[in-house]
């Protein structure tokens, strides 16, 4: 066993410290307060190659492997959880057309996608539909070689923005996942603003009436839209959410050891009182446990095992919740000051609310993550009483 | 590869979730209700690893991991 990134994912890592310092953190109060993401970042971005890192270079993408594209959304995230949040849904909807499309749509959507040419987004969550993602209402209708598509779709990221939206819809009682272009007429977008976190992440309510989406434009077969194609791209979101957030916690950090060291109360720098130094030491140490669960789901991910998937559940649950403690210390440590515009730890606790209900939010996580711990435990023990003849 | 080689490996997997049932070889997982869709990703993952194949495109459909049977149809198909 070997605990050490290759030098070069620590080239990748040192790239994206220096990009998130230079081009994103200094800017991320300013788009959270403005609700607005430049453009100009988002071309920058793409000519870094971080919209299609998600797709190894061997495979005509621009990423090396999942470690490193971990640590770019931790990287990212450090630095603005909106950005972040661009990079995990255009990666979803490119990891699934990549992972899954056919030869046709490949062609047609995935060298603009991977070159940030056309950005991508994902439309799963509806009005009346969020957890329970089973009972999505959106309809797709067969007529010749086209789906018509009616319904809504809700609180999709960068939906202001995005080119090209995968989305889910029934038909004939089967799901199915599409990837619906935004120049689609019928389509309508609607801004959503005033959002609590991830201010910068415009979001957008996206209205389907009668959207004529080519059946060509189908990724996967009809029933496992939802079962692989958007298991699957959530996995990537997850596990894209779950670097984010260890950076966050990361960023939390940062700021609290700098302010507890600068601050004196009582005579003494805050970092001085034991009590300070408590919530140091659990910030320190939940970030690093995050941060190996993240790098084990990673590691998983690139030996294509199938634990992977319950493995960037715990992951995405260690480090959203690690995320909100550390943010809610962060911003008791700052005092007044972590509640005024002047800090941006009141940004990061309003951003590590949003990791904790998106992607599967952390009760359904808590739901779910047992049924891991019977199956493992249960596959190597017969069961309490068992007498199989 | 045949049929008696690879029905044994997805037994076994399936086994780990579906417990306390003597899965036969056309039993419906999913319509059952046995398995839920977080499960339909790394049956998927777990057929590519073992088999070495590649599940593209027109491959992921529900009917093809319905049952034992129509997996082990998938594998013999891709390895022909
Ligand atoms: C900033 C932001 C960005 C988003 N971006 C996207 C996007 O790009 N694309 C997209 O499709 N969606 C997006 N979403 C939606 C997101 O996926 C949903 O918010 C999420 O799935 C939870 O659904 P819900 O909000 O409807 O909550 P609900 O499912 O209604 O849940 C409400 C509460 O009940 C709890 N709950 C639900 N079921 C159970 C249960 N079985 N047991 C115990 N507790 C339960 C939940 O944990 C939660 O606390 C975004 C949301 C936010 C806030």
């Amino acid at each position: 066993m070997k605990l050490e990134l290759t030098a070069q994912q620590s080239a990748d890592q040192q790239a994206f410290r220096e990009f998130s310092d230079t081009s994103i953190a200094p800017f991320a109060d300013e788009w959270d307060r403005d609700e607005r993401f430049p453009r100009e970042v988002i071309e920058r971005m793409a000519r870094q190659g971080y919209l299609g890192a998600v797709v190894p270079q061997a495979s005509g993408g621009s990423g090396s492997d999942m470690i490193s594209f971990g640590l770019l959304h931790e990287e990212i995230g450090r630095g603005c959880s909106s950005a972040r949040s661009l990079l995990t849904v255009h990666s979803m909807a490119t990891f699934a057309l990549h992972r899954w499309g056919s030869q046709q749509l490949k062609r047609r959507y995935l060298a603009e996608l991977i070159d940030g040419s056309l950005l991508g987004a994902f439309g799963l969550s509806e009005p009346n539909v969020g957890s329970d993602a089973r009972s999505i209402e959106t309809t797709a209708h067969m007529e010749g070689d086209h789906y018509r598509l009616n319904g809504c779709k809700k609180w999709v990221t960068f939906g202001q923005l995005a080119d090209l939206f995968l989305v889910f819809a029934q038909h004939e009682g089967k799901s199915i996942a599409l990837l619906l272009e935004r120049t689609t007429p019928g389509l309508t977008v609607v801004p959503i603003s005033g959002m609590l976190g991830t201010r910068a992440a415009m979001l957008a309510e996206l209205h389907l009436e009668n959207c004529a989406v080519p059946v060509a434009n189908r990724i996967g077969g009809p029933g496992f839209g939802l079962a692989a194609i958007a298991t699957s791209a959530l996995d990537i979101g997850r596990y894209s959410v779950a670097c984010g957030s260890v950076g966050l916690a990361q960023a939390c950090l940062e700021a609290s050891v700098r302010y507890s060291s600068e601050r004196h109360q009582f005579g003494v720098p805050l970092k001085e009182h034991q009590l300070i130094r408590q919530l140091i030491s659990q910030m320190l140490t939940n970030i690093k446990a995050a941060r190996l669960l993240c790098m084990q789901a990673g590691y998983l991910k690139d030996s294509g095992h199938p634990n992977t998937v319950m493995e960037t559940w715990i992951a995405k649950y260690f480090a959203s919740t690690t995320a909100m403690k550390a943010a809610l210390d962060a911003v008791q440590i700052h005092g007044a000051n972590g509640c005024s515009a002047a800090y941006p730890v009141q940004r990061y606790m309003r951003d590590a609310k949003i990791a904790e209900i998106i992607e599967g939010s952390t009760q359904l996580q808590e739901v779910t993550i047992a049924d891991y711990a019977y199956e493992q435990q249960l596959a190597h023990h017969q069961p309490a009483g068992a007498n199989h003849d | 590869m045949s049929p008696d080689t690879i029905k044994p490996q997805f037994r076994e997997f399936l086994g780990k979730v579906i417990r306390n049932h003597d899965l036969k070889d056309d039993d419906d997982i999913f319509a059952q209700g046995f398995v839920n869709s977080l499960f339909a990703m790394q049956l998927v993952m777990f057929t590519e690893n073992t088999f070495a194949l590649a599940v593209e495109d027109e491959d992921l459909t529900l009917d093809n991991f319905r049952t034992i049977n129509a997996m082990t149809a998938l594998v013999l198909r891709k390895k022909a």
